[in-house]
């Protein structure tokens, strides 16, 4: 299995502002991780980072043999690197069928979107990711109508159609209740077997539920890293994070 | 919004409305000639008047079909659509041109009237191959198609989006009046071209040959109408749609905005340039005024008021806006800028959603 | 009869050099004679330089003398020298080509003398195309009295001519080296002229032609300069309306033009109030500058007021909504003024063309037009940077609900930012005005040129928006000369497509997160 995410020296400075410092991490192939750190930490940039959004001032960016730094938006998200927002971003004017359709690993070209046809097997996949994103009900309803969870379902719904080797998620359960934060931790676990996933969460509880190795970012570099109960007692942690 | 599911009727209702409106429009249309045929005392007669006139809207609708598809499906508002009409317009201008032939005022062979007057000895390139109608048609297509291509490539790889691609399409079609204007350029200056003779071998000026010109814009509205449908409705319209709305939550879906905004404003500028390369024979005339900004913006107003994003909403536009300003003009000249831009105004503020969106009340979209 | 005149005359003419006075009258008197006593009379007042030959010569030249059958001479039915009524003069003096050739000189002469220092000016042009060595004394002569350094240097210039016309090769020298200081085209193509006939001075002549020509380049250089500069001054007066609306805000409004146009026929209803009192209408410009600024101020408030804050967050619609706007306010102004130009007057103060040193033509106008955008520049900087009003406008740029819990009233700053740059837009009308036809369409010229003005410095840039303007300016006049005015313009407008194709956000950038939004 491929899919291995190597950043090393990172640092992206606005305007004087150090976003990103000296940022080093690794994310082996199928690993789970979490990544917490308080509001300015750089945990979006560093997402801006390897998905193409954001160019990094100094150092290494690498999905495989790949150099992220030289490619754009559309050849990274085609590599293999799904990202899910913060905000969820979903088509509005799109029915939830239709959004899915659209993420469905695919040729992407103009041509063969315009010469598309949806074979039964794509109808298949859609439906059952419909299944699970518990929108099945929902397929024909246009976007813009859906709950802001239902918006979070949906996007995860998209990412999982793209069918990436590492994904990226920002906050995936802000606006859900406990149940659908329950749901969403246990699916972050069954994908992580096959693919990579880095999720980037302010709730604890849930990064407690992912179980996974836990990366601290502060000031744009890592502060600490182990498992979750090991930087929950890393007294520097305390101080600039759980402390507050 | 979520009047869709508590009323859906109301959209079935509206869409089936306007498939009897548009059916009922062409319909009409096609019969026009054959009753401009009747006497001239038969209560259904109508003048040549009418019959030129509907032509020269019809190739206007197909410029608001073009229109549509770039700014209602992809998000491109482009203020230059009227540089591709008008180019498409020159290309057939220059095949009409040379079909004058030795009948010119100067009787000259092969250049025409202007060329001599301005001391021309033999044809420059540009025109080479203009005699035969198949490349002047190509190439009415293909220049604006090209022209796009390396403005689009330009803009969109930059991402250049919104309204500074607005201004820049702008200052694209202003650039062009400029250059046409210029005499040396050798597209007849400020005159541009007119007095054609014949096309095809058939002599312009009788009732058949018009006749004939306004069916061939007639089915090239009906082929256009089709292809734009097919395009909106097959998955690169859904992603069209999704890039207007988003378009770098496209990027992040893997999509190459660049590509797929560039290939339907290419499409999108060649529609212009048939819609202009129809609409010269027509009217049998062309000069530099058609690359006017504001002939543009123009046909941008015709699109928001049918209702972008609809394709129907974009012929509604381009026929009710140009029946008002004929109505209008005939009688009361001062009041139609006045009247062009109080829809401005009031399109934007008032009816986002055009004439269709008000006829499609409740629907989601 | 005649032959006695004729006598007396030559009598008079010999008696001349004894008194100024009887000479005056004498050589005045020979123009009633034949053509030789004429001629030689012509060039004999024309040494004298008694200005009172002037009209009396000018009358021969244009057939206006006449003379009585006893040689009375009369302009007009009066005595020319006495000014007495003279019934009798009603023969005209006729003249032959041998007169009119000494008549040329001899005005060149007499005005070289003259009180106005322009006739002289315009003597020593006349002296430069003669070409004759005849006059290298006069030309001395004249030029020790002369103080003003304009009618020096043309003096200089026929003096150096005027030697180079001489016989004697060390005269002639002299007249190269002068010519050599000169940095006129006329001056560098009697030098080539002189080349051919002068072989023994080829290598004198051929460097005098090379500093010619290298001051003539200089001359070229900064006169292109200054045209570049004055078209970037009215770019800069037509965009910074712009820069605030668009830039800051991020406001599109395509009916800036209109604001322009306002303007300018705000000055045009100024003047047309003043036309009755006199010593108020050279103040009509600097009055239309408040004037123009607060209608154009009051349009602009109740646009945004009106319409355009209903559609904050869609710039696309806002775009062609104002482009509606901008119609209906050209059609009003059509039907309200007419659809012919409009004359605005310049006054005195700005009338006229200063030379600077090398020859350098500066019309005063265009030179008032950059002092006046830069005080624009300034004002609107200051107005910005150091004003209550300025503070909260940034303020509500940068963030607008914090603002807003700040106790600022948004809507009214929004309301007074567009009216501030509209404003502005209606100042530029005025100076436009002065070297634009004031037409309903005036606008419509400039709204592409400040878009890109604005696009092109960087949007929400003063500064940029400045050095924009003047580069643009700047490079589209250099451009001229072997591209031709319009396909300067194109290139100017590919080559800011291309430009933004490697930097998207314009000359000066905001970076950073800020920009991003």
């Amino acid at each position: 299995m491929s899919g291995r995410l190597y950043l090393d020296g990172v640092s992206v400075v606005f305007d004087g502002f150090r976003a990103l410092n000296n940022l080093s991490l690794i994310i082996e192939p199928g690993e789970l991780r979490a990544i917490i750190g308080p509001n300015g930490a750089g945990k979006t940039t560093m997402m801006d980072i390897i998905t193409g959004k954001t160019r990094p001032t100094a150092g290494v960016v690498q999905f495989d043999d790949h150099d992220l730094t030289r490619l754009d938006e559309a050849a990274i998200a085609n590599l293999g690197i799904g990202r899910k927002f913060q905000k969820p971003t979903v088509f509005d004017a799109l029915t939830v069928f239709e959004n899915l359709e659209l993420a469905l690993k695919s040729p992407r070209d103009p041509w063969s979107c315009l010469r598309w046809v949806l074979g039964p097997d794509y109808q298949r996949r859609i439906e059952a990711t419909l299944a699970e994103i518990g929108l099945a009900e929902r397929a024909g309803d246009k976007a813009a109508i859906l709950s802001h969870g239902q918006r979070q379902w949906l996007e995860i719904g998209m990412l999982l159609m793209q069918e990436p080797q590492l994904l990226l998620v920002d906050e995936p359960v802000a606006g859900m209740t406990d149940q659908e934060t329950e749901h969403t931790a246990a699916l972050l676990r069954r994908i992580a077997g096959q693919r990579s996933v880095v999720v980037v969460e302010h709730d604890l509880e849930f990064v407690r539920a992912l179980g996974s190795k836990v990366t601290v970012l502060c000031e744009g570099s890592v502060l600490s890293e182990g498992s979750i109960d090991h930087v929950q007692n890393d007294p520097r942690v305390i101080e600039v994070y759980l402390g507050r | 919004m979520s009047a869709t599911t508590l009323n859906p009727p109301a959209r079935v209702n509206g869409a089936l409305i306007l498939r009897g409106v548009l059916l009922l429009g062409l319909a009409l249309l096609a019969v026009l000639p054959v009753l401009n045929r009747l006497p001239v005392d038969s209560a259904l007669y109508v003048s040549d008047f009418v019959v030129a006139v509907s032509g020269k809207w019809i190739c206007y609708a197909i410029l608001a079909l073009a229109i549509d598809l770039a700014w209602g499906y992809a998000g491109i508002l482009s203020l230059g659509h009227g540089a591709f009409f008008a180019l498409g317009g020159y290309a057939m201008g220059m095949h009409l041109m040379r079909m004058i032939g030795p009948r010119g005022v100067y009787g000259h062979p092969v250049l025409p009237d202007f060329m001599v007057f301005l001391g021309y000895t033999e044809l420059p390139w540009p025109w080479w191959g203009f005699s035969s109608f198949p490349y002047a048609l190509f190439m009415a297509l293909a220049v604006p198609g090209l022209l796009a291509g390396v403005v689009g490539w330009l803009a969109f790889r930059s991402r250049i989006t919104g309204v500074y691609l607005s201004i820049i399409t702008q200052a694209m079609t202003y650039a062009l009046m400029l250059a046409f204007f210029r005499n040396d350029m050798g597209f007849g200056g400020n005159n541009g071209f007119t007095d054609f003779k014949e096309l095809l071998g058939i002599p312009l000026n009788t009732t058949g040959a018009r006749a004939a010109l306004f069916y061939a814009a007639l089915v090239a509205l009906g082929a256009s109408l089709l292809l734009c449908r097919h395009v909106t409705q097959s998955k690169l319209g859904r992603v069209l749609v999704a890039v207007r709305d988003a378009e770098s939550r496209v990027r992040f879906l893997g999509y190459n905005t660049t590509s797929i905004k560039l290939s339907v404003f290419v499409l999108s500028a060649m529609l212009a340039g048939l819609a202009g390369a129809l609409y010269v024979p027509l009217i049998g005339i062309i000069n530099p005024g058609e690359f006017s900004p504001g002939n543009s913006i123009e046909a941008v107003v015709w699109v928001a008021v049918g209702g972008r994003g609809t394709l129907v909403g974009a012929l509604l536009g381009a026929f009710s806006v140009n029946a008002l300003k004929t109505w209008l003009t005939s009688f009361a000249p001062d009041l139609w800028l006045f009247v062009l831009g109080g829809l401005f105004v009031a399109v934007t503020l008032f009816l986002p959603r055009g004439l269709v969106g008000l006829m499609r009340k409740g629907d989601g979209r | 009869m005649s032959f006695l005149l004729r006598l007396l005359a030559v009598f008079l003419l010999l008696a001349a050099p004894l008194r100024a006075q009887e000479s005056f009258e004498s050589g005045v008197a020979g123009l009633a004679g034949g053509f030789a006593a004429q001629a030689e009379a012509v060039e004999r007042l024309g040494a004298l330089g008694d200005p009172r030959a002037v009209p009396i010569l000018r009358a021969l030249s244009e057939g206006k003398l006449q003379k009585s059958p006893d040689g009375v001479l009369a302009i007009e039915g009066r005595d020319a020298l006495t000014g007495a009524p003279a019934p009798t003069a009603t023969e005209t003096v006729r003249i032959n080509n041998r007169v009119r050739g000494a008549l040329r000189g001899a005005f060149g002469r007499l005005e070289l003398a003259s009180p106005q220092e322009a006739e002289r000016i315009n003597a020593a042009a006349g002296l430069f195309r003669a070409r004759s060595a005849d006059n290298i004394r006069l030309l001395e002569d004249a030029l020790g009295r002369e103080a003003s350094p304009a009618a020096r240097a043309a003096m200089e210039q026929a003096l150096a001519a005027s030697r180079l016309a001489a016989a004697d090769p060390g005269v002639k020298r002299q007249g190269v080296l002068m010519l050599s200081g000169s940095a006129s085209p006329e001056a560098r193509s009697l030098l080539l002229g002189a080349l051919a006939a002068n072989p023994g001075l080829a290598a004198e002549i051929d460097s005098a032609i090379a500093a010619i020509d290298h001051r003539l380049q200089i001359r070229r250089v900064a006169e292109t300069a200054f045209q570049g500069l004055s078209l970037g001054s009215v770019l800069l007066l037509a965009a910074l309306g712009l820069a605030v609306t668009f830039g800051v805000m991020g406001v599109i409004n395509m009916a800036h033009g209109e604001m322009v146009m306002l303007g300018a026929y705000t000055t045009v209803v100024v003047q047309e109030a003043f036309r009755g009192i006199p010593w108020l209408l050279p103040w009509a410009l600097p009055l239309s500058v408040p004037a123009a600024f607060l209608v154009a101020a009051a349009v602009g408030a109740a646009l945004e007021r009106g319409l355009i804050r209903h559609l904050y967050g869609r710039p696309l619609e806002t775009l062609l909504m104002t482009f509606g706007v901008g119609m209906i306010l050209q059609q009003a102004v059509r039907l309200v003024f007419g659809a012919q130009n409009r004359e605005v007057l310049s006054p005195s103060w700005m009338q006229g063309v200063i030379t600077l040193p090398g020859g350098i033509e500066v019309t005063q106008n265009r030179l008032w037009i950059i002092l006046f955008s830069l005080l624009v520049l300034a004002v609107t900087i200051a107005a910005i940077q150091f004003t209550r009003f300025g503070l909260e406008m940034r303020a509500v740029v940068q963030n607008r609900r914090i603002a807003s819990t700040m106790g600022i009233r948004t809507g009214r700053v929004d309301a007074m930012t567009f009216a501030f740059g509209s404003g502005i837009a209606g100042m530029a009308g005025v100076a436009l005005s002065q070297i634009d036809n004031v037409s309903p369409n005036l606008g419509t010229g400039y709204i592409i040129d400040s878009f890109m003005v604005v696009v092109f410095g960087g949007v929400g840039s003063l500064a940029g928006t400045m050095i924009g303007a003047f580069t643009l300016g700047v490079v589209n006049k250099m451009l001229e000369p072997w591209a031709g005015a319009v396909l300067a313009k194109i290139a100017v407008l590919v080559g800011i497509m291309l430009f933004i194709q490697r930097r998207p956000k314009g000359l000066f950038a905001l970076k950073g997160r800020a920009a991003e939004q």
